[in-house]
């Protein structure tokens, strides 16, 4: 049994490569808390799987009112209600992501306290009833945007790079956020308010082409910005974002990433004794 | 010892809690009045070591139990080599496959169903997917909730949830089993049953680490036993001395309780001492060795119909045996002084528990009560070393095993 794994247990970190080998090799783990939470969230309510159609609808429903009939926003020329829809496919996964990564800790004490795992893999396993819900909502946005005769083209392909972008801005955030909540509960309070004000510095309920030109270099230091443009112009065909601010979103998001993990790990020794 | 030989190896394991003020500042404000009345570290907390300097070897295949008193560090060391917890000092390697049960059902969700949870908890406790369900089927059989188990198991009764859980826990297919108290639950059979797959599992070469206060279940698994006092491992070695020595230390801890002595200025007819002679030692009597109790009684003025008897009660205050004495034949009969009562039992048999003695002092001519107390000279009975699989693990199974032949023959 020479092949037998070695655990080895000290007061030091492990490296990050054994991390990550730790977190595929639990995959199913990943895989089995990711369908509890699909299972979970909706089972016993009414409308059930519809809320995830209803709850975006509604939102873009109420921004086509406020924005689009009452303030009259510019919107690329499209539709109100498909202008909005669009970027809040996206930003929905986004702040879902963030938010439920940001208790995943702290809502499963029993499981931090009581068996091993690489912790990571609790804020990860956020992703996929978000991502799903992400799927759901589009499938909606794809129905109504057909039948009122708009059709969709190769720019399609910048829809994953889009997600892709957005999720990974979410997580490395949601890594922090999680682990900083497990030492100071004032996380919890202080994010929904953040991700409020994040919805109203970002192009969802109004095109970035709105914003001053004077303000456009600080307005897309907001690294949700371009995959937000990203998003609607792969679905819609709005103006895209410049080159330069997507590939700034990209650093962004792997310097978050990092941060993020880094944070986590610093804080992840002590979660069972804090929490 | 070759070190490929060794599952676990520990050198100076520590574990230190910040005590005084709190774990540490739980809000951020919290923390920034910390930082100005303590710019130059954590403040005024001060470690408490709830383990220290543990070191130990376990081979390959060995069972060993970890007992201790309350506090003296068990589950933080439990946490350690389960990886909940980190040590703030020292080391240890696990060489192969960690299972973990420091509890039974960790992350069962009421809303799923028994088959969902099982899945979901066997994922938990760091089974590849495949695994669970190849053993699914044996483990519904297990549990024995073959028509329950596409219910959710918010509707199942607490004693078929912690089945489902154990059955799950029980499947764990580790080189290195770490048990905590799990088998401190659900009904008498089905402890029985577990108790059972646990020694399967110490029997099938497998290293088991178990942690318990049920210490005939720790002498039946293990051979080695770590006891841990104040933090430290204060004996490792054979199961039986480990035993002995944990009992010492809490004999130490109670006083000697095992003897009853009158208050002073006790007058009239009255017992004024009693005792139990065990066979291991003070308190502490193995099953079927010879048992006895003595008494003193005094007896200022002459009672025609004296009568002493005593109860043996067990922890459920039930009478488990009567011992009378009245009649002619006692000299306290009708007589004064002080006499000395010693009852003997050859061959005592009672079934593994604690035990209290009841006295009753009474005149049954004229119903006079002199003297009714209770739960004197606690003793304790023991079965271990004792193999008899008919009264095996529970104590609450008998009161009572006797000794007997049988035969069977054809009509």
């Amino acid at each position: 049994m020479s092949d037998a794994p070695v655990v080895r247990i000290g007061a030091g970190s492990a490296s990050p490569l054994h991390t990550l080998r730790e977190i595929w090799h639990y995959r199913d783990l990943f895989q089995a808390l990711g369908t509890r939470d699909l299972r979970l969230r909706y089972r016993q309510t009414f409308l059930g799987i519809a809320w995830v159609v209803v709850q975006p609808l509604l939102a873009a429903g109420i921004f086509a009112f406020v924005f689009g009939t009452i303030a009259r926003v510019p919107t690329d020329g499209q539709p109100y209600m498909l202008f909005a829809l669009a970027a809040l496919a996206g930003w929905n996964f986004f702040s879902s992501v963030l938010t439920r990564a940001s208790t995943s800790l702290i809502q499963n004490p029993q499981l931090v306290t009581r068996v091993y795992f690489p912790r990571l893999i609790l804020p990860l396993a956020v992703v996929p009833a978000a991502l799903v819900d992400l799927l759901i909502t589009l499938a909606a946005f794809a129905v109504i945007a057909l039948a009122q005769g708009h059709g969709f083209d190769a720019r399609l392909v910048g829809l994953p790079a889009a997600i892709l972008l957005l999720g990974a801005l979410a997580l490395g955030a949601g890594f922090a956020a999680a682990a900083l909540a497990v030492r100071y509960r004032d996380v919890q309070y202080v994010l929904p308010v953040a991700i409020q004000l994040a919805l109203y510095a970002s192009p969802v309920a109004y095109s970035s082409a709105a914003v001053p030109a004077r303000w456009q270099a600080l307005y897309y230091a907001n690294p949700l910005a371009a995959p937000l443009e990203l998003l609607r112009w792969s679905l819609l065909g709005t103006p895209a974002p410049a080159v330069q601010d997507l590939l700034y979103s990209v650093g962004a998001a792997v310097v978050l990433v990092l941060i993020g993990a880094a944070v986590f790990r610093g804080i992840e020794r002590s979660f069972a004794d804090e929490i | 010892m070759r070190s490929d030989a060794l599952a676990i190896q520990a050198e100076g394991l520590g574990k230190s809690y910040r005590i005084g003020r709190g774990p540490r500042a739980t809000t951020l404000a919290e923390r920034l009045v910390d930082v100005v009345r303590h710019p130059f570290g954590h403040g005024a907390g001060e470690g408490f070591w709830a383990l220290r300097d543990a070191s130990f070897e376990i081979a390959r295949g060995q069972a060993v139990g970890i007992i201790g008193r309350n506090g003296a560090g068990k589950s933080t060391l439990l946490k350690l080599l389960s990886r909940i917890t980190t040590p703030t000092t020292g080391w240890a390697e696990l060489r192969g496959r960690v299972g973990s049960l420091i509890e039974v059902g960790t992350g069962f969700h009421p809303e799923l169903t028994g088959r969902e949870n099982v899945f979901l908890n066997g994922a938990i406790l760091g089974m590849r997917r495949h695994e669970v369900a190849q053993r699914f089927d044996e483990i519904v059989d297990f549990a024995g909730i073959e028509r329950f188990i596409d219910t959710p198991v918010k509707r199942y009764s607490s004693g078929m949830y912690m089945r489902l859980a154990f059955a799950v826990a029980a499947h764990l297919d580790a080189e290195i089993l770490v048990v905590d108290e799990v088998l401190a639950v659900g009904d008498q059979e089905f402890q029985k049953k577990c108790l059972g797959k646990m020694g399967e599992v110490a029997g099938a070469g497998r290293t088991v680490l178990f942690v318990s206060h049920a210490l005939h279940a720790v002498s039946t698994l293990t051979t080695r036993t770590l006891v841990l006092e104040a933090g430290r491992i204060a004996f490792d070695g054979s199961t039986s001395d480990g035993l002995a020595f944990y009992r010492a230390l809490q004999a130490e801890g109670s006083g000697s309780a095992h003897a009853y002595r009158a208050p002073a200025g006790r007058s009239g007819v009255h017992l004024v001492d009693g005792r139990v002679v065990t066979s291991i030692s003070d308190g502490l009597h193995r099953h079927g060795d010879a048992f006895a109790l003595e008494f003193t009684l005094d007896v200022p003025e002459p009672v025609s119909q004296l009568c002493f008897s005593v109860h043996i009660q067990d922890e459920s205050d039930r009478a488990v045996n009567h011992f009378w004495i009245y009649g002619d034949g006692p000299a306290f009969r009708n007589a004064t002084g002080r006499f000395n009562v010693r009852i003997d039992v050859p061959k005592y048999r009672l079934v593994m528990g604690r035990y209290t003695v009841t006295v009753w002092v009474t005149d049954r001519a004229s119903h006079t009560i002199y003297e009714h107390l209770s739960n004197l000279c606690p003793f304790e009975v023991t079965m271990e070393g004792l193999a008899r699989p008919d009264y095996e693990w529970s104590p609450e199974y008998m009161v009572y095993a006797e000794d007997y032949t049988y035969g069977v023959t054809r009509a």
